[in-house]
């Protein structure tokens, strides 16, 4: 049982920057537009507030939020680079993506040389630490589980699930939105901006991947390397296609990743475990989400127009 | 101590001057850059101490070139090699490759790689014994723990294997030897760039009672010192110990307070010094695999320790000279 309330609170503070991340996946793809920049936003996202941070932190104690915010608009900037060449160019949208993934690895590490001299950031101080909130960490059973040395970003995830699923699924603005995704042409003839609206989608994608990759850095590591990202992005993508395409089934995949990551640390504490090979459980996390996603392939539908190219005339 | 070994070298070297004839040396960075304040810089620094030594130019006879991206490793050891420099030097496993097809095109052409192995009979390769200086870490780490009355100290390596093992090896020694009951928790995290990985491992361990880590995970290590500095700095003080280079600035959570009690450096500088001097006495030692160990000062920790007392690092210098001496072995997987 110690094990386990140990566990649980790690494998939310691991499952909170993908979350984010595909969530942000969510509003690209609803859009119409495949983000597969993901991973490259989140490391243009987690090179600023780490930066934001240290230049901050001596100034005030909340340089991690300011971080996170930086991180966010980073995001956006970067992701607008992907809707320019997507949207008004119509380039492929994978090919885009995989371009803004290579960039981001070279240029935060060429900006991190002028900026500290070195092929990182500097070390901040603190970044984000856990919180424990008062009186609610006192509830017995799920106290300990939700509101001990928990991570902030964990509940910024929470709550951007309940905004994300009300906007998408409960708004006129939600519908527009899946619309141009699932069939821009009839959407158009009903008056929707297409071309608008794919804008929001990548530019919200591009907000929520540089608050995930600023969250990511500031939780988890002590400064920006380019290895800090390593790979969530895609892991956000996979938890995007498990979730099918929907917030709470994106919280879901994204929690069950991180049980899987954190059953992979515990597993040579729990008795029953014992003997098999670490190797395995290393592999654990992975072998989940492909089989998961054999499970669920058929019923996975994403939006039926995301990676087409808008063509007005087409019918 | 250090200004009378520069003393002692430059007074070797004032002999030496007299009847070698100055050489020239290069150094080909890795894409970390000259200034990354590890391999890069280190080798450079030893090339420059070689070169005040032997009173040779900055920029013509020792120099170096920046690569900036995998890519051009090749090419940039090509281009001392037509320039027929005396001693090519690499740092770090990254150039493996390319140092094999260099050593290939080149069979005159005398290399160095350091921090890894390439089996060519013009290279020397210089590599680290890292237990012997994980041991110290690991005496530094159980004094620093019975000092202040603790008994569980923690390891977390990056991938299982024997380099790596290694380290494991000469820290556990290290700490048995100064405190006998002490409770060592060992995880790997199979990684060494997740640093969310480290700082579970981390919880996990300081959660378990651990009040000293010792990480050899690369970036993953760096969520390990995350979690040291996060904890320190709400008054539940617990340590990290840096690997590699010095790490102290790393762990700094408020003013003049950091979370690294101390580190196991890999003196790139003294390898590449060392391997200069040797080429410019005639005796390089190509095909050959040198051991950088505690007597060489190819390991150790640093200078300054400023959270380890006076009494502790004393106790490490009394095992520091036991090893070198040959009056203690240091345990080792390899």
């Amino acid at each position: 049982m110690n094990i386990f309330y140990s566990m649980v609170p790690i494998a939310f503070a691991y499952s909170a920057p993908l979350v984010i991340a595909a969530l942000g996946g969510l509003f690209s793809e609803r859009s119409g537009i495949v983000n597969i920049a993901l991973e490259g936003i989140m490391m243009v996202g987690g090179f600023t507030a780490a930066s934001v941070t240290v230049v901050l932190e001596p100034l005030t104690p909340a340089a991690g939020y300011w971080g996170l915010l930086a991180g966010l608009c980073a995001g956006v900037v970067f992701s607008a680079l992907h809707a320019f060449t997507s949207i008004n160019l119509k380039a492929n949208q994978v090919i885009s993506g995989t371009a803004l993934n290579i960039l981001a690895g070279g240029l935060t590490v060429y900006l991190a040389q002028i900026f500290f001299h070195q092929q990182r950031t500097a070390a901040f101080t603190r970044g984000l630490v856990k919180v424990t909130v008062p009186g609610l960490a006192s509830i017995p059973l799920v106290g300990p589980l939700f509101f001990v040395n928990a991570s902030p970003p964990f509940y910024i995830a929470i709550a951007l699930v309940l905004v994300a699923w009300f906007v998408v699924f409960k708004t006129p603005f939600g519908l527009r939105l899946r619309a141009c995704g699932e069939h821009p042409q009839a959407a158009a003839s009903m008056g929707i901006d297409v071309l608008a609206m794919r804008y929001i989608g990548v530019l919200v994608s591009g907000a929520f991947a540089g608050l995930a990759g600023s969250a990511l850095v500031l939780t988890q590591d002590i400064q920006y390397t380019a290895g800090s990202i390593h790979g969530s992005g895609f892991i956000a993508m996979a938890c995007l296609i498990f979730g099918k395409w929907n917030p709470f089934g994106v919280l879901g995949a994204g929690i069950f990743f991180g049980l899987a990551q954190a059953l992979s640390l515990y597993a040579k504490d729990i008795p029953f475990l014992v003997g098999i090979p670490s190797e395995f459980f290393y592999l654990l996390p992975y072998a989940l989400t492909i089989i998961a996603l054999l499970v669920f392939a058929g019923k996975s539908v994403g939006p039926k127009a995301a990676g087409e190219i808008y063509d007005a005339g087409k019918r | 101590m250090k200004k009378s070994i520069a003393v002692l070298l430059l007074g070797l070297v004032a002999a030496a001057a007299l009847i070698a004839a100055p050489i020239k040396v290069g150094l080909v960075t890795d894409v970390g850059g000259i200034d990354d304040k590890s391999f890069n810089q280190g080798t450079w620094e030893g090339i420059k101490l070689f070169a005040k030594e032997n009173k040779l130019k900055e920029g013509v006879d020792v120099k170096y070139l920046q690569s900036t991206a995998d890519a051009d490793y090749i090419p940039n050891l090509s281009t001392f090699a037509d320039e027929k420099l005396d001693l090519i030097v690499a740092p770090g496993f990254l150039f493996e490759e390319a140092m094999k097809t260099v050593a290939d095109q080149y069979p005159k052409q005398k290399l160095l790689i350091i921090d890894s192995v390439v089996q060519k009979p013009n290279v020397a390769s210089a590599v680290f014994a890292a237990n012997e200086g994980s041991f110290l870490a690991g005496v530094a780490a159980g004094l620093k723990a019975k000092a202040d009355g603790k008994d569980t100290i923690g390891y977390v390596g990056g991938m299982k294997f024997p380099l790596i093992e290694n380290f494991q090896a000469g820290f556990e020694q290290g700490v048995k030897t100064v405190l006998p009951n002490a409770k060592i928790l060992v995880d790997y995290s199979g990684s060494f760039t997740d640093a969310g990985l480290g700082q579970a491992l981390a919880a996990k361990q300081y959660n378990a009672g651990a009040y000293i880590i010792y990480q050899v995970a690369g970036g993953c290590g760096n969520g390990v010192i995350k979690e040291a500095k996060e904890r320190s700095a709400k008054g539940d003080i617990r340590w990290a110990i840096g690997v590699d280079k010095d790490q102290y600035a790393d762990g700094i959570y408020a003013p003049g307070k950091s979370a690294i009690l101390t580190s196991m450096m890999k003196r790139v500088d003294v390898a590449s010094h060392d391997v200069a001097v040797m080429v410019r006495d005639g005796k390089f030692p190509g095909g050959q695999t040198l051991v950088f160990d505690l007597k060489s000062k190819g390991v150790g920790l640093p200078a300054t320790n400023p959270n380890l007392s006076a009494a502790i690092i004393k106790e490490v210098e009394k095992y520091t000279a036991l090893i070198t001496s040959g009056k203690l072995k240091v345990n080792s997987v390899q």
